[in-house]
Order: structure tokens, then sequence, then C-alpha cells
């Protein structure tokens, strides 16, 4: 088996030549995506990427320090709303993107306050409440919304040469590897340690010298980040938004994603965004079928493989790197 | 000033139903440290056995022992079927909340197949037209009901649990899971009856709210955040403040809908509920579990 005999080897992706190898082969063929796949599957492979991001983002937050948060869709909305207004005023779409992931990491912070005071459950529903909060002040407040005819997004200017679906794939997987490789580096380092620890326990690792209102803000403030530029870059996706692309169901969407990737894992969060955005598209024309795979994945997930898909793909691993001794 | 005890009044006749739901969820919560977020559509599963019942020509005295029924295996069922299964696999309280929501979905999905997403109007004996004037306000023949119907449900939960040895068992198994297991207490059975109770009051609230909404897959969402919220706002270990805080969030929602603004009456009512957090983290009337590292 292999050792980690060092902090420096510990923090490198892929510590195996072969793996090293697999990895670039794999972005080599995701990257080369639009030129061979149909144009259907290219949208499709889009949203995935955007959507891993802000499950990333959200793993941080549930997955690795622990806090259940419901407010997703809030902070998605308000992230798009502000990348969509900045971008209505002319703002370049980096500086659109930065400003809406930090409108939704303030108010992130600023929602993270209760959850000095609140746990579990308590926590859940003041985040719901949250969620609840910036939905009905979106559809009642024409102002922020644009009323009933919506907010219509500029479109970004596309490279010659690429359909608008391939440039977006293109730029959101380079966002997404972007936003992840910051998140990798994040979870191995002293912040992502004080996260676990409060996940597993607070008052022990209050004992332990993390500072626990300041690395449960910057868990929720971070995860809200992730989630306004998930919201921003849907916004640029969908080209035209309205209030009620961000109801509960974006919540439960996130969370499905979360918990059946596989908590506390990056590489689980793009698991589940598949499993998120891919079973609505090949099973939506049931309508009961979505909700009834989702929580059957869930239940499936809970009581045989408690790590997700990410388990499972550890023991795929493992059963590999054996083989064909076992 | 009647206007005031009118709404008032349709506050309490709706908290009620809240205080319900949060007593469901509350029995849950001090039993087995779950929130339930599946109270909601195993609600709904059973309204929607009580319209088939009643649609196919019977009474609703037959509709609702059955969609309680109904309710109650649903929950017992996934309590043996996946909770206690999951907790030989050692998943901690955020995997067993996470189960429930995987049933809320479930079931949700299974509403839809089973009776489509359009909504319907459930038949019901009691009317809401129908009108008594008490002093200065009136009351519906369907708001007093469910007044009467959800005191009844709540004095009931209060003898089982208070005066007897079920109840012993109940409020022994949540105080302290392993002393009750050595005191030779059946705990797994006992948690299963607290499972089927609580599904069978969110069943009596479900089919009390039905009449006043539409009945759809989707239609106890709103009265389930109001139970959670409700139950919060009395503290999640309390049942008497499961029955405070559905009652003060009903009022506080309609005199907000009155006084206020009627499209933020949802919103007033969490808000209300992050401010008695923030001052009382375990709720109203809670007392909050001691915790060792």
């Amino acid at each position: 088996m292999d050792l980690v005999e060092t902090y420096q080897e510990q923090l490198r992706f892929a510590r195996k030549p072969l793996s090293r190898a697999l990895l670039i082969a794999l972005l080599a063929v995701l990257t080369a995506l639009p030129w061979w796949a149909p144009g259907y599957w290219l949208s499709h492979g889009a949203l995935v990427w955007l959507f891993a991001l802000g499950i990333v983002g959200q793993n941080l937050l549930i997955g690795y320090a622990g806090q259940i948060s419901f407010g997703q869709a809030g902070f998605l909305a308000v992230g798009a709303y502000a990348f969509g207004h900045l971008r209505i005023a002319g703002a370049p779409f980096p500086l659109a993107l930065i400003a809406a992931g930090l409108a939704a990491g303030f108010l992130g912070w600023l929602v993270g306050f209760p959850s000095l005071r609140l746990k579990g459950p308590y926590l859940a529903i003041a985040t719901l409440g949250f969620g609840t909060a910036v939905y009905q002040i979106f559809t009642n407040v024409s102002v922020l919304s644009g009323g009933h005819a919506g907010l219509a997004l500029p479109a970004l200017g596309i490279p010659a040469g690429l359909s608008r679906d391939a440039f977006l794939y293109l730029l959101f997987f380079a966002l997404f590897l972007l936003f992840t490789a910051l998140a990798y580096n994040l979870v191995s380092s002293y912040v992502g340690r004080a996260f676990v620890a409060i996940r597993d326990s607070d008052i022990a690792a209050e004992a332990m010298g993390v500072n626990l209102a300041r690395y449960k803000l910057l868990a929720f403030a971070l995860s809200s980040f992730y989630t306004g530029v998930h919201g921003a870059l849907l916004a640029q996706f969908l080209g035209h938004l309205e209030p009620q692309s961000f109801s509960i169901e974006q919540t439960i969407t996130i969370f499905v994603a979360v918990i059946v990737g596989g908590l506390a894992s990056i590489e689980g969060s793009v698991f589940g965004a598949a499993f998120a955005i891919l079973v609505p598209a090949v099973f939506g024309g049931f309508r009961w079928a979505v909700p009834v795979l989702f929580g059957g994945a869930i239940l499936l997930t809970m009581i045989f493989e408690p790590l997700g898909l990410a388990g499972l793909w550890i023991k795929t691993r493992l059963y590999f790197r054996l083989w064909p001794f076992r | 000033m009647d206007r005031f005890l009118q709404y008032a009044l349709a506050g309490l006749s709706g908290g009620s139903l809240y205080a319900l739901v949060a007593l469901g969820l509350v029995l849950i919560y001090r039993s087995a440290r779950v929130l339930n977020f599946a109270h909601g559509d195993i609600a709904t599963l059973g309204t929607f056995v009580a319209f088939t019942v009643v649609t196919r020509g019977l009474p609703m005295s037959l509709g609702l022992p059955l969609a309680i029924l109904a309710g109650a295996v649903v929950a017992v069922v996934f309590y043996f079927g996946a909770l206690v299964p999951a907790q030989r696999k050692g998943a901690n309280a955020l995997g067993s909340v996470i189960l429930t929501f995987g049933l809320s979905l479930v079931l949700q999905g299974f509403t839809v197949w089973g009776w489509g997403a359009e909504p319907d109007r459930l038949p019901f004996p009691l009317s809401d037209t129908k009108v008594w004037k008490i002093g200065p306000v009136f009351v519906s023949e369907l708001a007093a009901g469910t007044l009467a119907a959800a005191a009844a449900a709540s004095l009931l939960l209060f003898f089982l649990t208070q005066r007897t040895r079920l109840g012993l068992a109940m409020r022994a198994t949540s105080e302290n899971l392993a002393a009750a297991q050595t005191l030779g207490i059946p705990t797994r059975g006992v948690l299963a009856f607290a499972w089927g109770t609580a599904a069978a009051l969110a069943v009596i609230a479900g089919v009390f709210l039905a009449p006043a909404l539409l009945l759809d897959p989707f239609f106890m969402l709103d009265p389930l955040f109001k139970g959670l919220a409700a139950a919060v706002l009395g503290g999640m270990n309390s049942l008497p403040g499961a029955v405070v805080g559905g009652l003060l969030l009903g009022i506080a929602e309609s005199l907000t809908g009155a006084y206020l603004a009627i499209e933020f009456k949802t919103t007033m009512a969490f808000v209300l509920i992050v401010a008695v957090l923030l001052v009382r983290p375990e709720g109203l009337l809670g007392r909050e579990f001691q915790e060792r590292v």
C-alpha cells in the first residue's frame, strides 16, 4: 500500500503516475466533449459543471462543517439577481460573477450568525426561513425581480468557431476546475480540518482551540459564495430570470446532490451534481419518477453506503488496486 | 377590536392545526432525536386515502380512521425498514434527518403517481360557509370543528404520555434510551409506536386542512414548514411548547396578514421564529438536552 509520508505529499492531487495519467486523460476527454458529443448532452454537461461548482460549496458547509442548511435557494437567487442586475448595468462578466459571489457570501455570513447559537433542527428551520423569505421578497418586489416580464440578461460574446452551448460548457468547466481546486486545497488545510472538527463535535473542537465563531461563519460565507457563483452561472445559462426558478425545489435538488454524491467529498460533489442533473433529464417525462428516484437514492445511500457515490468510487478503486488478488 | 378578535380567532383555528403538526414532530424529535421532514408527506398520503374513501361514497367516519391507519403504517414501516438498519450502520442525527427527507421525496412521488398532480376538493362533512355569530365574531362550522378536533387530539396525547404505562415508557425512552433498555422497556416497539402516533396526528391535521385548501400532492408543504416553525418556537422537546408555539404562530400569522402585508405572512412567521431563537435558542418552553463530549 502507499504511505503518505510528508504533508506535501498529502496535498498532491494525484500521487501516483498512473492516476495522474488517468486524470489528465479524463480532463482531456471532458475538455474535448464539445467536439464529439451531441448538442443535447452538451447543454446538460454545462449544467452539470455549474451545478457541481455549487455542490462543492455546499459540501463545504453540509459535508465538512456539518451544518444543515436549507437556505440554498435563497443564496442562489441572490447570486443570480446580483449577477443579472450588474450585467444589465454593463459590468463585465468576471466582475459581475465575483460580485454575485460576494453578495451571496456576505448574506451567508449574516445568516451564519444564528448558527453560532442554533444547532441541528433549529438551524435547519432558521435557514429554511431565510430561503422562504428571499423567495417571497423576489416574488413580491418587482424592482428586484423585473416584474412579470422577468429579467433578461445580455448574452456573452461568443468566440468564433464555437456554438453557444460549447462555449458555455467550456467556460463552466474551466470555472468548475478553478473553484474545485480552491476547495480541494481549502479542505486539506487547517481550515478544512477545523470544519471537520466542528462537525464531529463542536464542543471538543472549541476545547482544542478552534475558534467556533470564526470557522462557522467562514463555512457559511464560503458555501454561500460558491452558491452565489452557481446562481450567477445559472442566470447566464438560462438567459432569463424569474423568481419561480428559485423555489424550494432548487434547495431539494442541491441537498439531494450533496447527499447522494457523498458528504465531505469533492469528487462526490461532481457525481452528485451529475446525478441530480441527469436523472431529471432522462426521467423528466414522468413527473412522479424524479422525486421517487431522488428519495430512493437518498434512502439507499443512507442505509447501504453512507458515503454516497464517492464511497462506491473509493471501494471500486480499492478493488482495482488489489486486482486480481483478493 | 372586532376585526382584531375575528382575525385572532381565524389564527387560533389555523394555529391549532399547526399545533397538531408540531406535536407530531416534537413527539418524534423527543423520542428519537430525529427531525421528521416526511411528516407532511405522510399527512398528504393519509389525506388522499381519506379522499379515495369519501369519493367512493363511504362516510368520513370510515375515511378518517383508514387514513390514520395508512399514515401510521407508512411511518412504522419506515422506522423498521429504513431508520433501524441505518442506525445499526451507525447513522447519526444528520443521517436520520436525511433519511426522513428521502422518505418525503419518495412519498411525494408516489402520491403524484397514484392520485395525479391536479388539485382536488375533499368532500368534508363540515362546511366553512355555514357560520354562527358568537358575540362580536363569526365562527364557521369548519373552524369550530378544527379547533375541537385539535383540542381532542392534544388532550388524548396528553393522557397517553402522562397517564398511561405506555406513556411512561415513552417518556423513559426519550429521557435515556440506554437506561430504558436496561430496565427492560422494549424501546424499538415504543419508538415505533411514537412514529405511528405522530403520523396519526399529522393525518388528522391534513384531513382538517384539506377542506380549507385544495388537495394536491404538495398541499402539506406550507403547513409542514409552519409546524416545524411552531415546534421550534415552542421548543423541540416540549409537547406543551408545540401547542403554545402553534397557536402563537397561527395568531401572529393571521394578524400579520390582517394589519401588515398579506404577501409577507409566511416571511413574518419565520422572522418571528428567528427573533425568538436568537433570544432563547431552546425555544419558549424547551429545555435543551445536555450534551457530553
